[in-house]
């Protein structure tokens, strides 16, 4: 028993100690008043860190421009930038760290839905906003107890995204009959796929089968051969590109013609990579578009290949747009709090970003238009905007 | 002192009560943020998870790289508990319910794969680890890949107090039983203690389903205050971590369990403001470490022996002392 104690004993000493460099961390800052602080709690190491840093690297560029014009209201931005390891549990914690110790008036962050669910509580307690770029599942703001606060996003959500597919489905492709291939161990898969389908049979189209696949999955032939045999006018694949591009391949190897449909998942260069001369007849939903001519959006391209050297996807520009849309919100400000920034983002109207120009509604989600892409022969060949 | 019942309140009940007490006060008083609250909290749910783990892989011998498994039953179980019964006896029950669950399914793993001896174990265990999330993925009533959310809150300092103290103190009473020494006589020599007439299936069953219970109980603390589970939370590496901070304290010690699980978390907060180069330093600061102190940071031994007197207790003086000092 004796043993016990003493663990118990150390542990009491390591808790002062912890308290000690905890507190040393908090001194060390500048007094509130001098910057504008907002906190960044991105996936940074770990399963998703490429939505993470794609993310900030956008964050990064819009802190750099908002502060080479003069900050907000003559103050600057400082970012303090934490990383979560993909972790949900380290995300409320670092949410915690950032509106508790660190004292910001904003938390931008993390990119995944799971991540973000866990940091809208903390939240709610603290009356600090969360804002996310890239958490689009449809609880993320709003679930059956009403709407989140002080949670927001600057994307739209899965399930705006399904149901537009399915639409463009029937429109473009008078498509009747469709099969859906999704990945079983995303929720955004089965986001994408459940809109999908409720708006496509709503809308008296048929779902005429449906599978789904693993994470990891390289080997289709199996279940495109099964889809072979059956009539069908569009393949709804939500899924994300490292699956989706060998989906495609063997699909279209396999002399499955029809169109198919993804979500923003398949938004990287990989995808044509891997499916090559093989990527044609293949169309999925974004959130902007780099061959976009609105001269905001030439611009964003353009400072953003001068500092990182390469071309900037969705991910990057809903990052770019959420520390601008975050300011926005802090310029319009009555009071530089986390309650007077909430009231600002909440009243957000016509905010014009890359990635469009929207609202905020009252479940706190963005109203704006979703664009198409759609490649020929491995190279994008459509851009509509809807 | 001769008293025992005076001994054991002057050298455990009271430094006990004195550290939740010390702690509740800081907390009201606003001296223990809301940050290290949720610092406090990791710590409590990583002890739990690496003295349950210690259990079976330290006293027990068996190299089990599935204790992630056993926390994602208790931590699903909770969380589907409360978000129907939310209030203090729904979670309650809920956590305990978690727990028996995980020891069932350890008790039902642990008949078949625990006659396996050595490194079977470890790819049995992982198996398991791997159906356990494969499953939770794909059931309807546990929301798939999305996970449950929110998960209300229940946990708190006095409940994290009692059923950390609790699990320690339980695990510690089982080691030192005769079940738990005929544990550690399977670690030393399973042929050798079998020759003497220990039941070793008996025994390493046993102390997977203890340790598998109390597995659940620390995934049912994650859930009722963490909001959010997925089962992607409970992978293969979850596994691992817990198993970093057994074999960082030392296999077969307690309280090296409870010191590794202090010390990392204050590793991982001190290396919060470099978030690029975090995980790199972490790693190499476990390199650093598992390279001067192979054998953990306490070995075997545990640490009330090389820092307290004796109290006028007679006990044998271990041969290895010089080692924690």
């Amino acid at each position: 028993m004796k043993r016990i104690l003493t663990g118990v004993a150390a542990a009491t000493a390591s808790l002062v100690l912890l308290a000690g460099c905890a507190g040393g961390g908090a001194q060390g800052q500048a007094p509130a008043g001098d910057t504008i602080k907002i906190g960044l709690n991105y996936e940074l190491s770990g399963d998703v860190a490429t939505y993470g840093e794609a993310n900030v690297q956008g964050i990064e560029l819009a802190a750099e421009e908002l502060n080479a014009a003069g900050g907000i209201d003559g103050k600057q931005i400082e970012l303090i930038k934490y990383d979560t390891k993909s972790d949900a549990a380290e995300a409320t914690t670092l949410a915690t760290k950032l509106m508790t110790q660190d004292k910001v008036i904003t938390v931008i962050g993390p990119a995944t839905s799971g991540g973000m669910k866990a940091t809208i509580p903390v939240a709610e307690q603290m009356k600090i906003p969360v804002v996310s770029g890239s958490a689009t599942a449809d609880d993320v703001t709003v679930d059956a107890n009403g709407v989140k606060q002080f949670a927001f996003r600057t994307c739209f959500n899965d399930s705006f995204q399904g149901t537009a597919a399915a639409n463009y489905a029937a429109s473009k492709f008078g498509a009747k009959k469709a099969v859906i291939l999704r990945d079983s161990s995303s929720d955004y898969s089965k986001g994408l796929a459940d809109a999908f389908r409720q708006t496509f049979t709503a809308a008296g189209g048929e779902i005429v089968s449906e599978d789904a696949y693993a994470k990891g999955a390289d080997n289709f032939n199996a279940v495109m051969t099964k889809f072979k045999g059956q009539q069908f006018d569009v393949i709804y694949l939500p899924g994300y590109y490292t699956e989706a591009g060998k989906a495609i391949k063997q699909a279209r190897d396999l002399g499955v013609t029809q169109p198919i449909l993804g979500g923003d998942g398949f938004d990287s260069p990989v995808l044509a990579e891997q499916a090559g001369t093989q990527l044609t007849d293949v169309y999925f939903t974004n959130h902007y578009s780099s061959a976009d001519q609105d001269p905001k959006v030439q611009e964003f391209i353009k400072a953003f290949e001068a500092k990182y050297n390469t071309e900037p996807n969705a991910f990057h520009a809903l990052g770019y747009d959420t520390l601008k849309f975050v300011a926005d919100g802090v310029s319009r400000a009555s009071e530089k709090t986390g309650e007077g920034v909430q009231k600002a983002l909440a009243e957000t109207k016509g905010f014009a970003g890359v990635t469009g120009t929207f609202d905020v509604d009252e479940n706190h989600n963005p109203v704006k238009a979703i664009v198409f892409i759609g490649y020929k022969d491995g190279e994008v060949a459509v851009t509509e905007k809807a | 002192m001769k008293n025992p019942l005076l001994r054991q309140v002057l050298t455990l009940w009271l430094p006990l009560v004195a550290t939740y007490l010390i702690v509740l006060l800081l907390v009201r008083a606003g001296i223990i943020d809301a940050y290290m609250q949720v610092t406090i909290a990791t710590i409590c749910i990583n002890i739990v998870l690496a003295v349950s783990l210690n259990l079976i892989t330290g006293f027990t011998g068996q190299f089990s790289l599935g204790h992630a498994g056993f926390m994602a039953i208790g931590a699903y179980t909770t969380a589907l508990v409360t978000m129907r019964f939310d209030s203090l006896v729904g979670f309650l029950g809920g956590l305990v319910l978690g727990g028996m669950i995980a020891a069932l399914v350890g008790f039902l793993i642990g008949l078949p794969t625990l006659r396996l001896r050595g490194d079977y174990i470890a790819i049995a265990t992982l198996g398991m680890a791997e159906i356990i999330r494969i499953l939770l993925q794909n059931f309807e009533f546990t929301n798939g890949a999305a996970g449950l959310s929110p998960v209300p809150q229940h946990m708190n300092w006095t409940l994290f107090f009692i059923l950390t103290v609790g699990s320690v103190m339980l695990i510690r009473n089982f080691v030192r039983s005769r079940q738990g020494r005929d544990a550690i006589a399977v670690r030393e020599d399973e042929i050798a203690a079998e020759s003497i007439g220990v039941n070793t299936t008996r025994s390493k069953v046993l102390a997977f389903t203890i340790g598998a219970f109390f597995g659940g109980i620390a995934g049912g603390m994650y859930a009722s205050y963490f909001y959010v589970i997925k089962p992607e939370q409970f992978g293969f590496l979850k596994s691992v971590d817990i198993l970093v901070i057994v074999v960082l304290g030392g296999l077969g010690s307690l309280s090296g369990s409870v010191i590794a699980a202090f010390l990392l978390a204050i590793i991982s907060t001190l290396l919060q403001p470099f978030p690029g180069v975090r995980m790199i330093l972490y790693a190499l600061l476990l390199i650093v470490i598992m390279i001067f102190r192979p054998q953990g940071l306490l070995g075997k031994r545990e640490l009330s022996t090389a820092l307290l007197p004796r109290f006028g207790r007679r006990r044998r003086p271990e041969p290895s002392g010089k080692e924690a000092a």
